[in-house]
């Protein structure tokens, strides 16, 4: 009876394995990243993401019996790793085998010879029970790998993480280094190739992951208890050096990165930016806004029609004085659209927002406003930041001359961006400090007690919507320069949903969680423009499994790590 | 505003009577979608009070399960042979694929944080309708899909001295069909009777002896199973089937639903119907008559200009009371 139900639990981590394989297969993620590399010519990521279901199949089969069973026998967990490794491979090779009976091609379109290919290893359709050793093999080396102590483990762990980190940034890292040229451009010939990385440059980076991982748990102990030791001020000094070479680096990037990596960090300043200020109104005051998307409309349309010198344009003022209006207008609108939904609360909230968003857009893009907002055709001609004297302006659609420095390269922006999000985290943070900072909080917490505390909540929340409205406008405005036009179109719901989300993956109402939400959520998908495919799909995919794993958000605040741990109790 | 648009709009008599009751009848048909998919938003807010963000694109597997039969059954010359069978057996089929995916999204992703804070559920679910989005791009590529059409219902019915459509017709019967069966479930079964029972109080329902995780699965699966209907319906209108479908259609829905008073199933019936009749005529009812041109393009902002309206001004809806003292 023991035995059967170890042999069913292997069985089943195995077939669901093998069902993350087949579904792989059939979205067609396994086509198309067989075309990548991990390791140049030795291992593609399509073979790879393949070999790791079925590996870590292998790896969690033995684990779950451990926890119902008491067979923690060495023998009896490698079998039951061979055992799912061999389901995993088994599904896979029947999938093959159908699909070269019936063609399920005329359903799903990614179920192509190609792939039957790439699956057989190009041998044809009687290497396919192939696939079937290879996953218990695969399988087995997994559950080797959970007998192996935790010493020899992380550091094979870690190289493994850096490999595939690399491999997958190993485009970014070339292009960026190749534009400098000379010793530079051999370096990252060396070790990157066209796509994913040389042997060399994988013997190299894994090399080091795992000697750095053996020293440190050899001596890391030692570094840190001699860095405590250190006195107050030698310990300020190194921060303030740490941070010097940081805000250098910060100065030069763009310099030597080039446009695209300077686009990609512009991005993320604008979603921090909105993310600091729907973090005041959802973070601090707990009012979820799904229509954010509106005040950063506000913010764009704002600097469009002052500077624009197409037909559009109103005022054709300079970029710097057209940025504080707008910022002014974004707020005037918080308060307009926080006013009549001051009495609404929680998902009824949310929804209402929501409304108000698509209405904007709406409006925005419909030819009813059109003579003010240009409807579908948009804003165009947007005049660039100007750092000197600006010509007057002479006639529609010719660009104002610039005396001086113009900003028009998103390697230009980036300053403005990173600066304006810096401003902004500074002010978020003082905010939060401050007394309406805990009136917020307090509201957060509980209305009916904040009232009765004496937080006036009318003043406090019509404040959170004003506030969180300035940031995103501000974010509007510098995103239309970067652009250069405006369109109704690119409203849409999915950046307001977008800054919710980075806003809970950071952390909810943490400062340092608004930044680091919107470098995983926003930057690394553009960075990894080259598997723009299934971006959103790893997009859902993060936010679910970071929901499952870690609800408190990637670097909680202290408030919300406490409350996270009485919820359950609590829960109503 | 609105009064003065209808006066003007009725004033300038640019549209016969014929063509109102047209608006009327289609809005019917469109509306009778929208309240069989806002009945499945409807049913998990009355249970678990969370916004499944996901229903539309359930929705949309249900379209792309019921075109694949369809496209079947047409090649085999089925559908012109029976066009009744032809028509119910994709829908039969879509409600089994949108109920077995609900199930699986119920199970994955948001069983294991039904305790945790309100917002995290809600973000999973995002996750998931981005996830459910691209993994059927993966599947059956970015392009549209042109749903076979059924001969039988091509052209127009003359009832009452009317000229219809014949698949509007076709539409809102099999929906109001439909609705009908799910009343009757949820009223007078034993199964419907466990699931008000746990939408009032989980935890009292479970001392009742009602195993709660079967309801809330089941109430996944029927509400899914009306989406999923509703996906064949609305490809049998507009023809066409693309893996973004379910993302306006679900937030209509999902306005219906709140509409009518969420939690609340015949309110989310009543909500699509009143949802899709003002959505169809309101553009030309209203905003004509004030000189607005184009007034089409604002239909998306009548739904939710009404959706914000009934936020404000009757936060429980048409039909809604029991929210209402609650804390939304």
């Amino acid at each position: 009876m023991k035995n059967e139900s170890f042999l069913w639990t292997a069985t089943k981590t195995g077939l669901l394995g093998g069902a993350i394989a087949v579904f792989l297969c059939l979205i067609g993620m396994v086509e198309i990243f067989t075309k990548r590399f991990v390791i140049e010519d030795v291992l593609t990521l399509g073979q790879f993401i393949l070999l790791a279901t079925s590996a870590v199949a292998g790896y969690i089969a033995p684990r779950q019996i451990s926890t119902t069973n008491e067979q923690n026998k060495p023998i009896n967990r490698l079998v039951a790793g061979a055992i799912a490794g061999l389901c995993t491979g088994l599904l896979l090779t029947i999938f093959v085998l159908i699909g070269n009976k019936i063609d399920i091609r005329a359903v799903f379109l990614n179920a192509s010879p190609a792939l039957y290919d790439i699956l057989t290893l190009q041998k044809g359709i009687s290497n396919a029970w192939v696939l079937t050793a290879l996953g218990a093999v695969t399988g087995l080396i997994g559950a080797a790998f959970l007998l192996l102590p935790s010493t020899v483990q992380r550091p094979i762990y870690r190289g493994l993480l850096v490999l595939v980190f690399m491999a997958l940034f190993s485009g970014v890292f070339r292009v960026v280094m190749v534009s400098q040229g000379g010793e530079w451009e051999r370096t990252a010939k060396y070790l990157f190739g066209q796509t994913g990385m040389t042997t060399n440059g994988t013997i190299i980076f894994v090399g080091i992951t795992i000697l750095w991982t053996l020293l440190w748990s050899a001596k890391g102990e030692s570094v840190k208890a001699n860095y405590s030791r250190v006195p107050k001020t030698g310990k300020i000094s190194i921060r303030v050096v740490l941070f010097a070479l940081l805000a250098f680096a910060a100065l030069g990037l763009p310099r030597v990165s080039g446009p695209f990596i300077a686009q990609v960090i512009v991005i993320i300043s604008l979603y921090i930016l909105m993310g600091l200020g729907l973090n005041i109104t959802l973070g601090f005051a707990g009012l979820l806004d799904l229509g954010f998307v509106a005040f950063y409309a506000v913010g764009a349309y704002t600097v469009g029609l002052l500077t624009s010198y197409g037909e559009f344009g109103l005022q054709h003022i300079p970029f710097w004085v057209s940025v504080p209006i707008a910022v002014l207008v974004a707020t005037l609108f918080g308060a307009f659209l926080g006013l009549p939904v001051l009495g609404v609360r929680g998902d009824y909230l949310a929804i209402a927002t929501l409304g108000f968003g698509e209405i904007v857009r709406l409006l925005a893009g419909s030819d009813f406003l059109a003579p003010f907002f240009g409807g579908p055709r948009g804003i165009i001609g947007i005049q660039k930041p100007c750092v000197g004297f600006l010509e007057p302006f002479l006639k529609v659609d010719v660009p104002r001359i610039c005396n001086g420095i113009e900003l028009g390269q998103p390697q230009d922006i980036y300053y403005i961006a990173v600066a304006s999000a810096l401003l902004v985290a500074f002010v978020a943070w003082r905010l939060r400090e401050s007394r309406l900072g805990r009136a917020w909080m307090a509201i957060r917490e509980d209305e009916d007690v904040a009232e009765a505390l004496g937080v006036n909540l009318i003043q406090t929340k019509l404040l959170a919507y004003m506030l969180g409205a300035a940031f995103a406008g501000l974010g509007g405005a510098i995103f239309t320069v970067l652009i250069g036009s405006i369109f109704a179109s690119s409203m849409q719901l999915i950046i307001s949903i977008n800054v919710v989300a980075l806003i809970i993956v950071g952390g909810m109402g943490s400062i340092p969680g608004v930044i680091v939400g919107a470098v995983v959520l926003i930057g690394l998908p553009e960075l990894l423009r080259e598997v723009s495919e299934f971006r959103y799909l790893l997009y859902g995919l993060t936010l679910i499994v970071m929901m499952l794993a870690k609800p408190e958000g990637l670097w909680p605040s202290q408030a919300a790590k406490r409350e996270l741990h009485h919820s359950a109790a609590d829960a109503d | 505003m609105i009064v003065l648009g209808t006066y003007f709009t009725i004033r300038n008599g640019k549209y016969t009577g014929e063509q109102w009751t047209d608006f009327v009848i289609f809005g019917v048909a469109q509306g009778s979608i929208y309240a069989l998919i806002a009945l499945g938003y409807t049913m998990v807010y009355g249970i678990l009070r969370m916004i499944n963000f996901a229903h539309g694109d359930i929705f949309m597997t249900g379209a792309f399960g019921g075109y694949f039969v369809a496209y079947w059954l047409n090649g085999t010359g089925f559908i012109d042979a029976n066009p009744f069978f032809g028509l119910v057996i994709p829908i039969l089929f879509a409600m089994l694929v949108s109920a077995s995916i609900a199930m699986l999204v119920e199970r994955i992703a948001y069983r294991p944080l039904r305790d945790a804070p309100r917002l995290v559920p809600l973000i999973s679910a995002f996750g998931a309708s981005f996830f459910l989005e691209y993994a059927f791009r993966g599947f059956f590529g970015p392009g549209k899909y042109a749903y076979p059409p059924i001969q039988a219902l091509t052209g127009d019915w003359i009832i009452l001295g009317v000229k219809i459509l014949k698949v509007q017709v076709v539409v809102a019967v099999a929906a109001f069909i439909m609705m009908a069966a799910l009343y009757f479930v949820v009223m007078y079964t034993k199964a419907g009777k466990a699931m008000r029972a746990v939408s009032e109080n989980k935890d009292t329902a479970a001392l009742m002896g009602i195993d709660v995780n079967r309801v809330i699965v089941s109430t996944f699966a029927l509400g899914a199973a009306m989406a999923g209907a509703a996906g064949v319906l609305f490809a049998l209108v507009y023809r066409q089937v693309d893996f973004f479908m379910g993302f306006t259609p679900g937030v209509k829905a999902f306005t219906a639903a709140v509409l009518g008073g969420i939690g609340n199933i015949p309110g989310a019936m009543v909500g699509g119907l009143v949802l899709g009749i003002f959505e169809s005529i309101g553009p030309s009812l209203f905003l004509e008559g004030l000189g607005i041109p184009r007034a089409y393009q604002l239909k998306d902002a009548i739904a939710y200009t009404m959706l914000v309206m009934i936020l404000l001004f009757r936060p429980q809806g048409i039909l809604g009371e029991r929210l209402s003292k609650q804390k939304a």
